[in-house]
């Protein structure tokens, strides 16, 4: 499998980055790493890290299985992330992810049609104080109310269309 | 980058850099006294170090409240292993927005806190684990770890003498149990986040299977200001048993909310008064949750005279847990709030153990159809036993952290439980505020 430049240069130091013999714990580095360019974790990807890091690829599938963020179908160009665990559900997270559900016609870990925009309910991101809080891809966002969302949305479909 | 207004009730020791002109960078750093304390302890002796650090009665500030320096003496002095220092970044305790701060604005201050940490078990290897969400914070950190080897502060021959040490950031993939610390270590090593059997405890058998310094970010920033400062200076900003500074995450129903730097000992009240601005809209303070959404609730009358610090909270039989404080208003309902804190550990558990994973599963339903207002008076009192069962037989104290405020909501707001009871609605939706009112009428 080819990878990029910026992959491959990443793979490489993660590879040094660990202890003699304990490459596998570049795994999941290595499939976030990649996850990221290809938009998903491919079966190409799981073989690949696996013959990198010297596992078999079940071993590979039964590690990313765990983790919430790796997956295997593609999410949306954009996905969009709303917290509505404790803080962020005082302060009008549950009725944010009412709003965006709606708006976008999908639910939770769903992607729009066009893939253009997927949707989750995700659990405490880390921005407690400055709730209600989502993420846009790795980027946060705070103080979310149901406007500030419509033009959040409104402004990445301007930014991309052709 | 700040996202809150500063509050003049501050303490700011690990917080001093926050708000200067690039703050995070090596050059700001080493301008406002940064990698002093490396020096000197480079130049003192690991026993020494440590005992700097019990004299600061600095304790873990990832949870569990550990006194720091008793864990780095845990560490095997012969080992023939390497030794390890993992940095606990995985930050996903619910109400908790703090080590995102210290790294984003200061990640030199925890690089220093790590090597200080290395010279006192004579470590040469540390990893950042830093939860998969923080994308951007792998990026400054990683440039940080650059500066750092460019000015020679990491690598080899540290300011000239025979120290090397190397660190690297390592990113999470989502998963709530991977801050446990033995599921932390798994996960490092490539692994499914499913704890390890402790004892062993990691200061033994840690990282690749070798003795291990793991702490919580905040408890290695501390560092620094200990060894630059004397342990006897941070001790004193504190309480007798719990030295130094707590960053307080105060979020919920709050007019400031925000995260504050605040020393350990501050009165509750004024906490939420005067720091955090007061209760919104003119409310009044139903409950608050004083450390992440693991710890038990307690009321507004539980408030009078509490102090945040450790051995207050365990008092009254709460925690002070990881500094999340979750305010909740006259307003909030407690079986909503239960339910949605049960939700989530049920989504978190690792499935390893039964009683966790089982549970945390049926108390999630049960309070499911108690917040739907399908509940029965029985559900309540089997609410608490199933909870009180799972404590202290689970596999790892996530079970614990499910339980413990469960029976806490129970306990102290049944009658909020019994309002919901024979079909209600519940009685706190703004939409059926108005209904009840009505039907008064
Ligand atoms: C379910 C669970 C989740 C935890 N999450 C975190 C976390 O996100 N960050 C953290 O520092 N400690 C977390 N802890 C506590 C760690 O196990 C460990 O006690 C801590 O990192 C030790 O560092 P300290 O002594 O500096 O607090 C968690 C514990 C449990 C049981
Ligand atoms: S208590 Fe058991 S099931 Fe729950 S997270 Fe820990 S090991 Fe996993
Ligand atoms: S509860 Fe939403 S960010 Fe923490």
């Amino acid at each position: 499998m080819t990878l990029s430049p910026h992959l491959e240069a990443k793979f490489a130091k993660l590879l040094t980055s660990y202890p003699p013999g304990r490459q596998r714990s570049a795994m999941i580095p290595m499939l976030m790493f990649a996850q990221d360019e290809l938009g998903q974790v491919t079966q190409e990807l799981v073989e690949e890290v696996a013959r990198r890091i010297g596992c078999t690829p079940l071993q590979v599938e039964e590690v990313l299985t765990y983790y919430s963020m790796l997956h295997k179908k593609p999410l949306g160009k954009y996905h969009v992330q709303i917290c509505t665990n404790i803080s962020c559900m005082l302060t009008g997270g549950a009725e944010l992810w009412e709003h965006a559900s709606g708006k976008l016609r999908i639910g939770h870990r769903e992607v729009a049609a066009d893939g253009f925009f997927s949707l989750e309910e995700v659990e405490c991101i880390g921005a407690c104080s400055w709730a209600p809080a989502i993420q846009v891809n790795y980027d946060f966002h705070h103080h979310v109310t149901p406007e500030k969302l419509d033009r959040l949305l409104a402004g990445l479909r301007s930014a991309n269309a052709v | 980058m700040l996202y809150n207004e500063p509050s003049p009730h501050e303490v700011k020791v690990l917080t001093r850099r926050f708000g200067l002109a690039d703050s995070a960078s090596i050059k700001t750093y080493l301008k406002t006294d940064g990698y002093v304390a490396f020096e000197k302890a480079l130049k003192m002796k690991p026993e020494e170090i440590i005992e700097e650090v019990k004299v600061s009665n600095l304790r873990g500030r990832g949870g569990a409240g550990f006194p720091t320096g008793l864990k780095w003496s845990f560490v095997p002095k012969t080992s023939p292993k390497p030794k390890y220092i993992v940095v606990n970044a995985d930050e996903s305790e619910p109400g908790t927005c703090k080590d995102r701060l210290l790294i984003e604005n200061d990640p030199h201050q925890l690089i220093e806190g790590m090597l200080i940490a290395a010279l006192s078990v004579d470590a040469h290897a540390g990893y950042i684990y830093i939860r998969g969400e923080y994308r951007y914070l792998i990026d400054i950190m990683d440039k940080a770890i650059a500066e750092a080897y460019e000015h020679g502060y990491l690598g080899r021959n540290l300011l000239g003498s025979a120290f090397h040490f190397d660190a690297f950031t390592h990113t999470g993939a989502g998963a709530y149990e991977c801050g446990e610390e033995s599921a932390l270590l798994e996960s490092l090593e490539g692994k499914r986040g499913v704890p390890r059997i402790r004892p062993p405890f990691p200061a033994v058998v840690g990282a690749f299977q070798s003795p291990t310094i793991l702490n919580n970010v905040e408890t290695f920033c501390a560092a620094p200001a200990i060894l630059r400062d004397g342990g006897a200076a941070f001790a004193a900003l504190g309480v007798p048993k719990a030295g130094g500074t707590k960053l307080t995450c105060l979020s919920g129903h709050l007019n400031k909310p925000g995260v504050y730097e605040l020393p350990l000992g501050f009165p509750v009240k004024k906490m939420i008064e005067e720091v955090g601005g007061g209760i919104r809209n003119g409310k009044k303070l139903k409950a608050f949750v004083p450390g992440g959404s693991s710890c038990p609730v307690l009321t507004a009358a539980e408030c009078e005279g509490l102090t945040m610090d450790y051995d207050a909270l365990a008092k009254v039989k709460s925690m002070l847990g990881s500094g999340g404080v979750v305010v909740m208003d006259e307003d909030t309902c407690i079986v909503k709030v239960a339910l949605r804190v049960m939700r989530f550990y049920a989504h978190e558990s690792c499935g390893w153990c039964i009683p966790c994973r089982e549970g945390t599963a049926w108390l999630r339903k049960l309070l499911q159809r108690f917040h739907d207002g399908h509940g029965q008076r029985s559900d309540i009192v089997l609410i608490g036993d199933l909870a009180k069962n799972m404590l202290g037989r689970t596999f790892c104290p996530l079970g614990d952290a499910a339980a413990m405020p469960t029976i806490s909501f129970v306990e102290k707001f049944r009658d909020e439980f019994e309002a919901h009871l024979d079909g209600r609605p519940c009685p706190y939706e703004p939409a059926n505020r108005l209904a009840a009112h009505l039907v008064a009428q």
